[in-house]
């Protein structure tokens, strides 16, 4: 986009920045559009599959549920516990809902449209990830109450022990792919196995999807997972304290956490923008479609998952994430280097 | 113009928050911006081109060492006052510990600026060889030139992983942990019998 306010003479630094904070906003606007009706499909799937009918009244099917509840949290009042640590209190939702935006920057839409397209961009997505925590610690801290400091340990115990596997997922990828660029593995990903797209159908790299999937569940504290917000014990977790639009930002957040991790197993393992067979007619579909779609069946899965699957106890969750998840992925980054090493893939 | 004005931006941001880490009175506010800090160090970094280092800064201090270390400082019980008492005796202590630091520095950059030391250009620039990444610069290095080194920092990291492990474990008889593999080996027909007594009569089980 440089060139074209270059070309409308603005010098190169100008033109950058503002075709810069342009991208951004092309960017960031239609993700939060996106949130704002995937909370409303989430809570469609989940009042389907629990023989409700889920919202319904607000504009035609209910679709402009979210918006109308955005509207009434806005104008609510912003309630601050007088025990609280004022500015780290307020300061917590901002980070959190910043942070879940922030690694969509090197999402790839389609063949070369991201916004940063830098070498190392799954390191990327990795450090932004696991900054998130720090909203929910913050939060659980500052608000000098019991129940929200209970759901920051956990969080905090949570998402560092389920980013070790993710970590060592992310290099079998990496391993195949031989890059960090995401555009670059989206590419590695073309004719993988047969005409398939995707390292998805790879039988090393099933099992490593299917572990990145459960572990994207407990790093986005999504349904089985939930144990941060676990309302039978920690009535609502680290959003306790929180109302109004303190509380909206971790609501629009969590969702845009867990659009990015269908994002994340979209492009690293089901091809990203590429059509899922290597046929030539698919090719006529934009790839930003392709991406959204496999994005929307993946959130469709995080629904599914939800709706149906009892929570985790808390002990349950460790041991699944340092006892099976650990050795398995440990296992997986032998196992594919070694095919890899014995099959001459770097040569 | 850019990349002066990110580069100072950083740079002020860092020095002011680490800065603040000292002066904060709360030790948590102090461990937060000891968390911006590291993360204006790695927008430093990627500014010199060596973004691999800069991503593993985030991903090691700010995504875990620091929450460990926020974690454990957000459990601890402070009382302000106590803290401040042992200033003036513990006060040599820490002006020796600050000078041993600065001439350290010192040298450091004495050695840098009269080019006994070749750490890279002063532009930061020509970093890597033309045509790798960072990564695969990196890599290329570290598993040949440095292996051997590479190997030993990974046993002594194993070391001091099973050391604390070994330290902190207990077996304890107290309680019952759950056995996972014993439950989903049992079946129905060895917990559960099916009877039907007769009227008046008991189940001898």
């Amino acid at each position: 986009m440089i060139p074209f306010f270059e070309a409308r003479g603005l010098s190169f630094e100008a033109a950058w920045t503002v075709s810069t904070i342009a991208e951004i906003l092309l960017i960031a606007l239609p993700v939060m559009l996106a949130v704002a009706l995937v909370i409303y499909a989430d809570r469609k799937i989940w009042a389907s599959m629990a023989l409700r009918r889920g919202p319904n009244v607000v504009g035609p099917f209910g679709i402009l549920q979210s918006f109308a509840d955005g509207l009434k949290v806005f104008l609510q009042e912003t309630i601050i516990p007088s025990a609280a640590n004022k500015g780290l209190f307020l300061i917590a939702p901002i980070i959190t809902f910043t942070v879940a935006l922030m690694a969509w920057a090197v999402i790839p839409f389609n063949s070369g449209a991201v916004l940063a397209d830098i070498n190392v961009g799954l390191l990327y997505v990795l450090a932004i990830s696991s900054l998130g925590v720090y909203g929910v610690v913050i939060a659980g801290w500052s608000s000098n109450s019991k129940y929200p400091f209970f759901s920051a340990m956990r969080a905090s115990a949570q998402m560092i022990s389920y980013e070790v596997s993710i970590g060592f997922i992310l290099i079998c990828v990496v391993l195949w792919a031989g890059s960090f660029n995401l555009n670059e593995i989206v590419k590695a990903q073309k004719d993988h196995v047969w005409i398939i797209n995707g390292f998805v159908a790879n039988p090393l790299l099933f099992p490593v999807w299917v572990m990145f999937l459960i572990s994207g569940m407990a790093e986005t504290a999504r349904a089985p997972f939930d144990l941060t917000e676990a309302e039978s014990e920690l009535v609502a977790g680290y959003q306790t304290e929180y109302s109004s639009m303190a509380f909206a930002l971790y609501w629009l957040g969590e969702y845009a956490n867990v659009l990015l991790m269908c994002a994340l197993n979209a492009t690293l393992f089901w091809g990203g923008w590429l059509p899922p067979l290597d046929i030539p007619v698919l090719y006529l579909v934009p790839g930003l479609v392709w991406l959204l779609l496999k994005i929307l069946f993946f959130f469709f899965i995080f629904s599914w998952v939800k709706a149906t699957v009892p929570r985790y106890r808390y002990d349950q969750l460790m041991r699944l994430g340092w006892k099976i998840f650990l050795p398995l992925s440990l296992f997986f980054v032998f196992a594919i280097s070694g095919y890899l090493m014995a099959t001459g893939h770097f040569a | 113009m850019i990349q002066a004005f990110a580069f100072y931006l950083f740079t002020a941001i860092m020095l002011f928050s680490a800065v603040s880490v000292i002066f904060a009175r709360n030790p948590v506010h102090s461990v937060l911006w000891l968390i911006l800090a590291f993360f204006n160090a790695a927008g430093l970094m990627v500014l010199v081109g060596a973004e691999f280092i800069a991503m593993l800064l985030v991903i090691v201090y700010v995504g875990a060492v620091a929450v460990l270390f926020l974690f454990v400082v957000m459990m601890l019980d402070i009382d302000f006052s106590e803290m401040r008492a042992g200033f003036i005796r513990n006060a040599p202590l820490g002006l020796l510990i600050a000078v041993v630091l600065l001439a350290e520095l010192g040298m450091g950059l004495g050695a840098w600026k009269t080019g006994a030391l070749q750490l890279g250009t002063a532009s930061g620039a020509a970093a890597t060889p033309d045509g790798l990444s960072n990564t695969a610069a990196i890599g290329a290095l570290l598993y040949t030139r440095y292996l051997f080194l590479f190997e030993a920092a990974g046993i002594i990291l194993l070391v001091a992983m099973i050391g604390a492990i070994v330290l902190t474990h207990r077996q304890r008889s107290d309680t019952r942990g759950q056995n996972v593999g014993r439950q989903v080996a049992r079946r129905p027909e060895d917990a559960t019998v099916n009877v039907k007594p007769a009227v008046g009569q008991g189940v001898t089980l």
